[in-house]
């Protein structure tokens, strides 16, 4: 099995396609969707996460791309400043995924950028301003 | 009455590069390794660390007169209000003050983008702030508005001077009601989500003497990343809380304020802070030496993080009552239970930044370049309750 957290950008002529159903019949592959939005120039951002067989997998992203998804790993769009981080871990109260985590007994905090989901409750809370997330930016 | 060493003695051992220092952290594994009396023949000072928003922060400064002089009516810094009920150019900023444009709480929970801790971290930083002033205008002081961009190195005083901070222990802080709340102890959410708390451990200064035997007025630390000195005990300072029968207080304790010359302290250690729907604040780094005197310093500052204990706190206002007493050492192995439910714990402060402050400290004695202050007079300690 195999699991990846993408961001998926769609051009506004396929926004409308039935894109991630086609995914499911024709690759085997399931999906979470993390996050959707279409932004007022109407393209597309998806953020899911894709599991599959890594066969299925590659197909599955080669068909995406084929068709004008631009795909974008995850920690291309969220970044933490690691000078800006003091390591309270004041953000791991809200990071639903565990992308953000406390290393114990060191108590460092880790951010794991392939388990983010884009929620970006981490922005609002983190008292040092050190996370940044781009995703809702249309490009 | 075994080894007693006095601050002069140890001073000279730090003149002559034959000091032991370690931090509390070490010496917490050699007192249990050890004992007390080999703790205190061998070691000499005990390093502690902590490292968190502390919102009763602030700096006096003094912006230099100008040409007409002007006495100062209302400052504002980088657009931040400054108190300046003082002499003409003298004013205080506070951590908290957030800037005058900031939509507060309005959309819930607030930002609090930019305040007062923020203009002390760039002021440190050695970046340009612009600094408004204005005036009602007198005989002597006939300017009525003074504009200019100030850099740290150029004001003629700024002095960081905490009224509270260090707080002997804190409250352990959930949410029992049926929505997420936003405090100064994070965001806490719905029928116990999560538990917060806010201390260093066996790290934190005032853990590590609990009837503040060494500490008090005069006594030189590292503030900031800086030196700076307890000049006072802080505001709420209230030793006389339950304790347990090692000394440590089982609630909020004593407090210090804090004073040091802004020039010389550091941005890493000095970090302006914004608490989710709660508001501004400043993050300050406190490091403070524990001298080993006799056995009975080696015995407090041989405290573990399960001999620290503190009181679960529900802040929705359900249940005023504390709803259990937790150590830190459950704390910071990651899970607690509060009214039988499984809760993860949260930490506000820092304990790897906590660990380097007391780090650098322990650096600085070895090497000669910080001697121990000794205090002119301790803190109270009335304990009885
Ligand atoms: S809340 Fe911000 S500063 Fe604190 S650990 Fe998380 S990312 Fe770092
Ligand atoms: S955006 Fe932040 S809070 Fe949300 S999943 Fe990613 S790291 Fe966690």
């Amino acid at each position: 099995m195999y699991a990846k957290v993408l961001v998926l950008r769609f051009p506004p002529e396929i926004v409308d396609k039935p894109i991630i159903t086609n995914l499911v019949r024709s690759y085997n592959l399931t999906f979470n969707i993390l996050k959707a939005q279409i932004f007022p120039r109407k393209e597309g951002l998806m953020v899911l996460e894709l599991r599959g067989n890594k066969l299925d997998y590659d197909r599955g992203i080669e068909y995406l791309k084929r068709i004008g998804v631009r795909i974008e790993p995850i920690d291309q769009s969220i970044k933490r400043d690691d000078e800006a981080c003091f390591q309270c871990g004041a953000c791991t109260a809200v990071c639903p995924t565990g992308a953000l985590y406390i290393k114990r007994p060191e108590m460092e905090v880790i951010f794991d950028s392939e388990r983010c989901s884009g929620c970006e409750w981490c922005v609002k809370v983190c008292p040092a301003h050190a996370m940044t997330v781009t995703l809702s930016e249309a490009e | 009455m075994g080894v007693v060493k006095s601050y002069e003695e140890i001073n000279e051992k730090i003149q002559q590069g034959k000091v032991v220092v370690i931090t509390a952290e070490e010496m917490t594994q050699i007192v249990k390794d050890r004992g007390t009396k080999y703790a205190a023949q061998e070691v000499d000072i005990v390093t502690t660390g902590t490292f968190a928003p502390m919102c009763s922060s602030g700096a006096f400064v003094n912006f230099g007169h100008t040409q007409p002089p002007i006495k100062a009516h209302r400052v504002w810094l980088n657009d931040v209000p400054a108190y300046a009920g003082l002499a003409a150019v003298d004013f205080y900023i506070g951590a908290t003050e957030p800037s005058v444009d900031d939509p507060l709480n309005k959309i819930h929970p607030g930002l609090f983008q930019y305040g007062g801790g923020h203009v002390i971290h760039d002021l440190v930083s050695g970046k340009p702030v612009r600094l408004k002033a204005e005036g009602y205008g007198t005989d002597c002081y006939p300017n009525r508005f003074v504009e200019k961009t100030v850099y740290l190195k150029d004001l003629p005083n700024a002095v960081l001077c905490n009224p509270r901070n260090a707080y002997q222990n804190y409250n352990c802080a959930v949410n029992l009601s049926s929505k997420t709340i936003y405090t100064y102890m994070g965001v806490l959410k719905p029928k116990l989500g999560n538990a917060n708390y806010s201390t260093s451990g066996c790290l934190s200064p005032l853990l590590n003497d609990p009837y503040y035997k060494t500490i008090g007025l005069g006594t030189r630390i590292f503030l900031g990343g800086g030196v700076g000195y307890v000049v006072w005990h802080g505001t709420q300072h209230n030793p006389g809380v339950p304790r347990n029968e090692k000394g440590v207080p089982r609630a909020p304790a004593g407090t210090l304020m804090l004073l040091g010359d802004l020039k010389q302290m550091q941005p890493r250690w000095l970090v302006g802070v914004s608490i989710l729907g709660y508001g501004c604040s400043l993050a300050v780094g406190v490091g403070i030496p524990i001298p080993i005197l006799n056995e009975e310093m080696a015995y407090y500052t041989g405290v573990g993080d399960e001999d620290i204990v503190t009181q679960v706190k529900d802040y929705s206002f359900t249940e005023t009552e504390p709803l259990g007493e937790v150590s830190y050492a459950e704390l910071k192995r990651g899970v607690i239970k509060v009214m039988g439910k499984e809760v993860p714990t949260v930490p506000l402060s820092s304990y790897i930044r906590a660990k380097e402050i007391a780090e650098s400290l322990k650096t600085w004695i070895k090497e000669g370049r910080f001697f121990l202050g000794k205090p002119q007079e301790l803190l109270p300690c009335s304990t009885e309750t």
